[in-house]
């Protein structure tokens, strides 16, 4: 079921704080995050945020149409390479 | 012969039915756009009036997309997935289900015809 939209995305308040901080500061730095259930939102666009799988930190450098997707949908949390003798 | 958005509907099925050909409507749409043409939904295609064709096959174009736009649109929904590389962009690059479902077994629709692995050993206690 969608959020109601009263309330507005979904954003981990420390880390729009890190944003607006990030945004002031002229330097590129990469934002840490674990919150992984927060929408993507247009301020957002731009930045690099390091987003924590369950091990280590992912860098996601965000784009435009990323808007509205969640960060926890790119930094995949489960690694598979793939059978032996499975080579395509 | 009713010709609607590139398809040929089958003649001697009801309308609600036959709309239903076409890519993009389902039952609802097929009752919705029958409301709005106010053709009885019972009434085989073959029996509808020129006039009758012309108002529905209006109606189908201007209002929904359907067939290759709404193909096309579906495509390039699943590309931005792709090319964002978000999770649900890597299943389909994959060719796993997307929303979530198991894959220890079943998934056979998104995983196609087994692939059976020679001597893959048993597990046994």
């Amino acid at each position: 079921m969608a959020r109601s939209i009263r309330k507005g995305p979904y954003v981990f308040h420390k880390l729009m704080t890190k944003i607006e901080k990030a945004k002031g500061s002229k330097k590129k730095q990469v934002i840490k995050t674990w919150s992984r259930a927060s929408m993507i939102v247009p301020v957002m666009v731009g930045e690099t945020i390091a987003v924590h799988n369950g091990k280590t930190f992912v860098p996601v450098y965000v784009t435009e149409n990323m808007v509205g997707h969640k960060l926890g949908e790119f930094s995949p949390t489960r690694t598979y390479k793939g059978h032996t003798g499975n080579r395509k | 012969m009713a010709r609607i958005a590139g398809i040929d509907l089958p003649r001697n099925k009801r309308g609600v039915v036959s709309l239903t050909y076409i890519y993009g409507v389902g039952s609802s749409r097929a009752k919705e756009i029958l409301d709005k043409a106010s053709v009885d939904l019972n009434t085989k295609v073959q029996d509808w009036t020129d006039e009758n064709i012309r108002q529905i096959s209006g109606i189908v174009q201007n209002e929904y997309t359907v067939e290759g736009e709404l193909r096309s649109e579906v495509q390039l929904n699943i590309k931005r997935l792709m090319d964002i590389a978000s999770y649900r962009g890597l299943r389909h690059r994959k060719g796993l289900p997307v929303n979530g479902q198991r894959t220890k077994t079943n998934a056979r629709t998104r995983k196609g015809k087994r692939k059976t692995v020679a001597n893959k050993k048993k597990v046994t206690k």
